[in-house]
């Protein structure tokens, strides 16, 4: 019978299926980082368990570190510092390999997971963090997970699961200049609403997704939880493998070839069914704004903010009131027209190096406007040293961008890089919950290219007109 | 895991669409290696004005609905982060049982896991617990898990679908991690063939 590639990664996994009970996964890859561990480390030690396979758990600090000059120093905070301390402790006492904040490899754990060569293509991957389905973007089925099945992972290696529907995601037709991956994956959570996707497993298609580079698969792998599917995967072929080639953790020489062909059947059978379809049509995407305060409420660039009134269902109605009161807007105020004080170029979403390159070009030749404060936090400190090599850092310093170290940072405020109430941020994240990035701020999630010029024009403008130099 | 079986309680109505972690829990609460001490922050950012007094306007802080047990959310109910700090929160705020017409998938793992029972009714059913709760105070519904219904004594009598492997976990108040243990023979044979390939 022809498989979706969910459904062949899915059945080598299955290490047993007792009678009414949801099926035993293995789990190949087991990301860990400070916040969403210690409970579990410390569920074991009560138990007296061990951890099963240090040997595929890795682990790396990124959610609550500093990211200025301090960094090095003593964390000031001193909540962080004992979650930092207590990773520290739970890994050299368990044998897990931990990146840590003085290693060329520590990074957000979703950059670094690829960067090192650890994720692989017919992987499971599973990480305490709900962007894990970035992973999926080299074909493998990648998710978050809570606490408990973090301790379950530990001790046991698996995880008990329902098998989840499949839907595939299809990008037809090709992207115009100026609109990127993250304006793909915007039109598609504001297309599906944020529970669009619960209970799927996605996979994305299409020709403008295979037209996509690494950095863009992930991006669009990254933004499924908003959609509330907890996996989008797209089939590996040659962009993936060019891409993982050489990466320390990957197979080298003829394994590498070897592996290659393995990778290559996982691709979903021709005639394979879903139980969903939506598709895209990406010749109609332009830029997109997010508005309100989730990921399902999104504008074109070229359109205005909505108003209740344009929606029918009573939930709606009252979620967008909601949101256009906690945002400080008012339906029909057009996109380009919403000022900013606020830039932030980092997080899992959008800060490999091939963002800061995109967004790097838009900056040169420009400076920020000075009602404007922008930073960068790079996905890893690899890729920061990797942009000061091509000299991106110069570019930004020029433009006025604080050029910071690498973290999750602002993406959601748990370091001290925050938003003061009422602050407005043109953000590359993945999320403009109300607070996320601090609270009372207000989040208007777009690409690294359209954050860029919001920087230097004050406000929201289409890329796509940008005069680069 | 902490055991839910049955139980008779007021309803506490939060009537908004999308409830996310973040609201739940706020981030520069993540920091605590426990898995204690959330409760009194649950909300937090909805639940006090800036000084830390009680927000009148936070439905939840009315009089009528302390000492809740069951909470009546919005569709969607519990998306975004992965925090199992959100329910560790809630159910320190008191709560045993929430009833919406629709979970985040991760959220209602993690609530299966800490005796927080997540019930998914129809729409016309969770509007009528809803108007309820919200009219009068002392409304109060029945959750039962054995038999999988939801009654209150206006007449209400629904059901809901549960994961035959998570009711019992729950009504047992089983240690998921020790069962998975007792299979260690499929993991090592799987290990086994695993090893060869990779």
């Amino acid at each position: 019978m022809a498989k979706t590639m969910f459904e062949k990664i899915w059945e080598q996994h299955i290490v047993a299926e007792p009678e009414d009970q949801p099926a035993l996964i293995y789990i190949d890859l087991h990301l860990v980082h400070e916040v969403t561990s210690p409970q579990a480390f410390e569920a074991l030690r009560i138990t007296n368990r061990k951890v099963r396979r240090p040997d595929l758990t890795i682990s790396t600090v990124d959610h609550n570190l500093p990211t200025d000059d301090t960094r090095n120093e003593v964390i000031k905070d001193p909540i962080a510092r004992v979650q930092v301390d207590t990773l520290r402790q739970n890994c050299e006492d368990t044998g897990v390999v931990l990146y840590d904040i003085d290693s060329e490899a520590q990074g957000i754990v979703h950059v670094i997971g690829p960067e090192q060569g650890y994720t692989q293509p017919g992987m499971t991957i599973v990480c305490g963090d709900s962007h894990t389905s970035t992973h999926g973007a080299f074909g493998s089925l990648a998710f978050g997970i809570g606490t408990s099945e973090v301790e379950h992972v530990l001790a046991t290696q698996t995880l008990r699961q329902a098998k989840p529907k499949t839907m595939e995601i299809r990008f037809n037709g090709e992207l115009k200049q100026g609109v990127t991956a993250k304006d793909m994956i915007l039109a598609a959570i504001g297309k599906m609403g944020t529970a669009g996707g619960t209970g799927y497993v996605v996979e994305y298609t299409g020709g403008a997704i295979k037209k996509l580079d690494m950095a863009g698969r992930m991006t669009v792998c990254n933004m499924t939880i908003e959609a509330g599917a907890r996996a989008g995967l797209i089939a590996p072929d040659d962009t993936t493998f060019d891409w993982m080639r050489g990466r320390k953790f990957v197979p080298k020489g003829d394994d590498f070839d070897a592996v290659v062909a393995e990778w290559r059947e996982l691709a979903s059978d021709d005639d394979a069914e879903y139980d969903e379809l939506l598709e895209i049509d990406c010749d109609e995407l332009e830029p997109y704004v997010s508005w309100g305060t989730n990921p399902g409420q999104v504008a074109r660039v070229t359109d205005s903010v909505p108003s209740p009134d344009d929606y029918e269902d009573p939930a709606d109605v009252s979620s967008a009131e909601r949101a256009l009161e906690y945002m400080g807007l008012s339906g029909g105020t057009a996109i380009e027209d919403i000022e900013i004080d606020r830039v932030f170029i980092g997080s899992c979403t959008n800060a490999r190096i091939e963002d800061l390159r995109s967004a790097s070009q838009i900056v040169k030749g420009h400076m920020i406007a000075s009602t404007v404060r922008a930073q960068i936090m790079p996905g890893s400190t690899l890729t920061k040293l990797q942009a000061e090599k091509e000299g991106l850092d110069e570019i930004f310093k020029g433009a006025g961008f604080e050029w910071r170290e690498s973290g999750c940072s602002m993406c959601l405020g748990m370091n001290p890089d925050i938003l003061v109430p009422g602050e407005r941020c043109a953000s590359t994240s993945n999320r403009n919950f109300e607070g996320r990035q601090g609270k009372g701020g207000r989040t208007h999630l777009v690409s690294p290219e359209m954050a860029a010029a919001a920087a230097i024009e004050g406000h929201f403008v289409d890329v796509r007109d940008w005069d680069s130099e | 895991m902490e055991k839910f079986n049955k139980l008779t309680s007021i309803v506490a109505p939060l009537d908004r669409a999308n409830v996310d972690t973040d609201q739940i829990i706020p981030k520069q609460f993540l920091k605590r290696i426990e898995r204690t001490g959330f409760g009194e922050f649950a909300f937090f950012d909805w639940r006090y004005l800036e000084d830390g007094v009680p927000n009148p306007d936070f439905i939840l802080n009315e009089d009528r609905y302390q000492g809740a047990n069951v909470l009546v959310g919005g569709r969607n109910f519990g998306s975004g982060s992965s925090r199992e700090h959100a329910p560790w929160a809630l159910k320190e705020m008191g709560f045993q049982a929430i009833i919406a017409t629709s979970f985040a998938d991760i959220f209602r793992n993690n609530c299966m896991q800490n005796g927080l029972l997540p019930v998914i009714l129809s729409e016309s059913e969770v509007d009528t617990i809803m108007a309820r709760a919200l009219r009068g105070s002392g409304y109060r519904v029945t959750v039962d898990l054995e038999s999988q219904t939801v009654t209150d004594d206006q007449g209400l009598s629904a059901s809901f679908d549960v994961d035959p492997f998570r009711k019992n976990s729950l009504l047992e108040g089983l240690d998921d991690v020790g069962i998975t243990l007792s299979l260690g023979e499929a993991i090592d044979s799987f290990e086994k063939k695993r090893t060869a390939r990779w």
